[in-house]
């Protein structure tokens, strides 16, 4: 779009008479993806990022978003970025009405600080998000974590929402109150949508109490149990005794146990009740588990599987797109995390839960028609599996399992008609999308495969970001 | 635009078959209006597809056409949304009404929007399930109004709105064309079309699929009745309830006003001379709720109840709600008219603007009953008024108008389930700026970039002028014909 030194010449004048926060760039840690900007403002208050944004777009200036850096390492790299918004000097939580059980946060406050100040009224924000990453970016990236089962993502627990437009408008959507239906709500659209559509820069959630008593009940499964690990999972996430989460994990690399995890939240005794229900679900659901209650989570809970590096791999990858509590996958960098080339891949698989045993047989056969072996974990009691590939796999073979697996789950095939005995063939019932990879595993397999309403998602960019200039290139398509 | 409406008589009657395309100007004055009788306008032309197909072809032709289309379910909303144009085609969905596919072990249903509320959960009862948003015209409403509408229903205040339980929607766009949004998992890929689609009120599409979640029933529900002198300890108790980190099902309030119509009408047996009736539903497994059961049962007594019965079962559960869910209809029984307003403040502002409520009633001199969602501030004040004095009437709207301000001074909504549709358009400046209006209406722009889908609602706009807000002047057809009761 423009040379680094042009336009730090021709426009930082502008910018800095919009913010006094402008500053250069630093190559290293600036850096997003690889792409290196050119300049970095930090504005404190959303007028000063409004005046950022209209002094941006007077000079055709490409923007990315930026809260704690975790997830920017995550999907597509911007195809430019000359500004880089940086949201740590807006980091307060505004206000906490205890009694209304609702926060409203600047969107550079930590999910750690806002966690923290709730903590002490006994509340809560529902999502597994990590500690260092920022409200701003859990919500522009849909963070969500083993919890998503009870409580959903982001997009669920946003009731009102500040943003600034690529042109530096200021909108407000929603409010403060839960139940609302004025308006459009703007915050779903922006939940998820990783600042291709605008900058968020304060959002208010509603809030639920912290459970007094928590309990994990795990059920290993040996290898020959697939099917039973899968059957404990549908039972469990089907069952009456609402869990708040359900995973699975099945690591690669020399054990394969398949371990099913259930968190129940509430009182002691009913905790205590429930976790002896859930053991004795698990246990009958076929194949013969070992199950195990604890108060404390069993390991890689909520972390990618252990075939991710835990040093010199990817950076960012301490969860954007993910919940890493802790960090993820044993990759806790300090300092903004910055991106470089990424040297496994992270596939999102996603599928309505009855087909499960499915799923998991077509990732081990696309797994070996690929010569690969994934390590998978994820909230599979919702629908949600992660397969990651050790960074030692070779880049045409990560392409050859994503699109074994799209053809194996049937995803691949977009604009079947409806049969004519009204069985509905166009619902894809899931996507299997490249989270992360190097941009020539992303090119060769695609990013998401097809996208339902993906011309919708067009227009709805052009309206909001005609330029293109909002974070370029993230979505697929590269708008 | 009368020949170009003739123009597409014989087009839409390819689509759909002539029987499914009214014409007769006494038929179509039976879509005149929805839930809200205090607008009417006959469409030039309804039409009743009965495929997504048809409904995607009838759109496209009046795309074409450049005549304005507007989606109706089963007409029960409160806020005008599917009122007709007279320039335009009404597209009703009501003969789509298939479940077409429950998914029990993946907890989902596929169902056609005409598919009334209730009879998705019959549907999913065999399989232990049940689809967990309840507005209380269950019913007879349609899942494809309340995607439209983003209903909630007593219930939403633990389990969600319309929203949260949505995972996929085929839709026709604007333009005529069929699309999915969402795959059914649940999971977003690229933006959240189904969350800005759903509340849109009818107009960026019509609806012709749904893929909603269907929820384990509950192990256990059990219903507590709480008689208080005041509202202001009923709100006490709400307060203490939520402060024990306490999540109910549903927490309603009854003031008075409200609980005397209740009982005239349908003789509820509501504790005698109680000037607040708090009804607390508690769902989920056994071994969590009856610990707090007890401990909802102490805060109630604490907070000075006069009376607490309990419900264990579905029966006793009936008779407690039974005054609640009469107590719109019942209050047309103590007035020839009223207002039914829907407004939102947060939780901790209920006494105040109950509080400025009863200051406005004493100076105006007009009745307003309370019912109200206590749980989330979602209040339904019943404006009463005699329809046959011009001076009353203005009265009770300003009073009307005067609760949404007292909302909006609170932080709060001008709707929290009923919508804006054209009865609360005007109101939107006075919630959101023209900069958020202008911001909102870019979506509205992606997906209907000629207007022609439901215009004129939601945002205001200058065809709009000389209306009034949320005055019930009759009973609504579906009332009259025992099929529903008035609910909010």
């Amino acid at each position: 779009m423009n040379t680094e030194r042009t336009v730090v010449r021709k426009v930082r004048a502008a910018l800095a008479a919009a913010s006094g926060t402008v500053r250069e760039a630093d190559p290293a840690a600036d850096s997003v993806a690889g792409v290196r900007p050119s300049l970095v403002a930090s504005p404190p208050s959303t007028e000063e990022a409004s005046a950022l944004l209209r002094a941006a777009a007077a000079h055709d200036l490409a923007i990315v978003p930026r809260g704690a850096g975790t997830g920017l390492g995550w999907s597509l790299p911007p195809s430019s970025a000359d500004l880089v918004i940086d949201m740590s000097s807006m980091g307060r939580v505004i206000e906490h009405a205890a009694g209304d059980l609702v926060a409203r946060v600047q969107a550079g406050a930590t999910i750690g600080h806002l966690a923290s100040v709730l903590a002490r009224a006994g509340q809560q924000l529902a999502l597994d998000a990590p500690a260092d990453a920022t409200v701003g970016g859990v919500v522009a990236t849909g963070t969500a974590g083993p919890r998503r089962f009870r409580y959903g993502a982001p997009r669920d627990l946003l009731i009102g929402i500040t943003v600034v437009r690529a042109d530096g408008v200021v909108a407000h959507s929603g409010g403060k109150v839960v139940k609302n239906v004025a308006g459009y709500d703007l915050g779903k659209l922006f939940a998820g949508s990783q600042g291709t559509l605008g900058l968020i820069t304060e959002a208010t959630f509603r809030l639920h109490p912290l459970p007094r008593a928590i309990a994990y009940v795990t059920a290993d499964f040996s290898p020959s149990e697939r099917a039973g690990a899968a059957a404990a999972v549908t039972s469990a996430a089907g069952s009456a005794l609402v869990p708040s989460a359900v995973e699975l994990d099945w690591p690669g690399g020399s054990s394969r146990t398949l371990r099913v995890g259930v968190l129940l939240e509430g009182t002691e005794a009913g905790v205590a009740e429930r976790a002896r229900q859930m053991s004795e679900l698990l246990a009958s659901a076929g194949g013969s588990p070992g199950v195990q209650v604890s108060d404390t989570p069993p390991p890689r809970w909520g972390r990618l599987p252990s075939p991710m590096p835990s040093r010199g791999g990817p950076r960012g990858f301490r969860g954007a797109a993910f919940p890493r509590p802790g960090g993820s996958g044993g990759v806790a960098p300090a300092g903004p995390a910055r991106s470089s080339p990424l040297a496994s891949a992270v596939v999102r698989v996603t599928f309505w839960v009855g087909k499960l045993p499915g799923v998991l047989d077509a990732i081990a056969a696309a797994g070996a028609s690929a010569g690969v072996r994934p390590a998978v974990s994820g909230s599979a009691g919702a629908g949600l599996l992660y397969a990651c590939l050790d960074p030692s796999t070779e880049h045409e073979a990560a392409v050859r399992f994503v699109k074994a697996l799209r053809d194996r789950l049937g995803y691949g095939a977009p604009g079947r008609p409806d049969g004519p005995d009204g069985s509905v063939a166009r619902l894809s019932r899931g996507s299997v999308a490249v989270l992360a990879a190097p941009p020539s595993v992303m090119a060769a397999a695609g990013v998401y495969g097809p996208v339902p309403g993906f011309a919708v998602m067009a227009a709805v960019k052009d309206q909001f970001d005609p330029g293109h200039r909002m974070f370029p290139g993230r979505l697929a398509g590269g708008r | 635009m009368a020949t170009t409406i003739e123009a597409l008589i014989p087009r839409l009657t390819d689509i759909c078959g002539a029987g499914n395309v009214v014409t007769d100007p006494l038929e179509l004055r039976t879509y005149e209006c929805d839930g809200l009788t205090s607008h009417a306008c006959v469409p030039a032309l309804a039409v009743l597809p009965g495929t997504a197909e048809q409904t995607a072809a009838v759109v496209a032709q009046c795309a074409r056409a450049g005549v304005p289309f507007v989606a109706r379910g089963s007409g029960t909303g409160l806020s005008g949304g599917a009122l007709p144009r007279e320039d335009g085609v009404l597209i009703v969905m009501s003969r789509m009404r298939r479940i077409i596919e429950i998914d029990a072990v993946s907890r989902r249903a596929i169902v056609e929007p005409g598919v009334t509320n209730l009879s998705v959960s019959k549907a999913a009862a065999p399989f232990g399930l049940f689809y967990a948003p309840d507005p209380s015209s269950q019913v007879v409403c349609s899942v494809g109004g309340n995607v439209a509408e983003n209903s909630g229903g007593a219930h939403c205040l633990k389990h969600g709105f319309t929203v949260h339980h949505v995972t996929g929607l085929e839709i026709v766009t604007p333009s005529g064309e069929l699309t999915w949004l969402g795959d059914g998992t649940g999971v977003t890929t690229g933006y959240d079309l189904i969350g800005a689609f759903t509340g849109s009120e009818g107009t960026l599409g019509i609806v012709t699929k749904i893929v909603v979640k269907l929820m384990p029933l509950p192990e256990t529900v059990h219903t507590l009745l709480a008689a208080y002198a005041t509202t202001s300890e009923g709100g006490r108790a709400v307060s203490d309830i939520i402060a024990a980190g306490i999540l109910p099902a549903a927490i309603e309030m009854m003031d008075a006003l409200s609980i005397e119509a209740a009982e005239a009408a349908v003789h509820c047996n509501y504790p005698a001379g109680a000037g607040a009736v708090l009804i607390v539903e508690l769902d989920g497994p056994a071994a969590e709720v009856e610990a707090e059961l007890a401990t909802v049962r102490a805060i109630c007594a604490a907070a000075g109840a006069t009376e607490i019965r309990a419900a264990d079962d579905p029966a006793e559960r009936a008779v407690i709600w039974a005054g609640r869910k009469s107590a719109f209809a019942a209050v047309g029984r103590i007035s020839p008219s009223f207002i039914v307003q829907d407004g939102v403040v947060p939780r901790t502002s209920l006494g105040a603007v109950l509080a400025r409520i009863a200051a406005l009633s004493s100076e105006t001199g007009i009745r307003v009953a309370n019912v109200f969602h206590a749980g989330d501030g979602n209040l339904h004040p019943l404006v009463l008024y005699d329809d046959a004095s011009p001076a009353e009437t203005i009265a009770a709207e300003e009073l009307s108008g005067a609760i949404l301000d007292a909302c909006l001074e609170q932080g709060g909504s001008i709707t929290g389930e009923h919508g804006v549709g054209v009865d609360k358009s005007r109101y939107m400046p006075k919630m959101f700026d023209p900069d958020d209006l202008d911001t909102m209406q870019l979506l509205r722009c992606a997906f209907d970039p000629a207007s022609l889908c439901n215009p004129g609602k939601v945002f205001p706009t200058p065809r709009l002028c000389g209306e009034v807000p949320g005055r019930r002047r009759a009973t609504h057809p579906a009332v009259a014909a025992g099929q529903a009761e008035i609910f909010l």
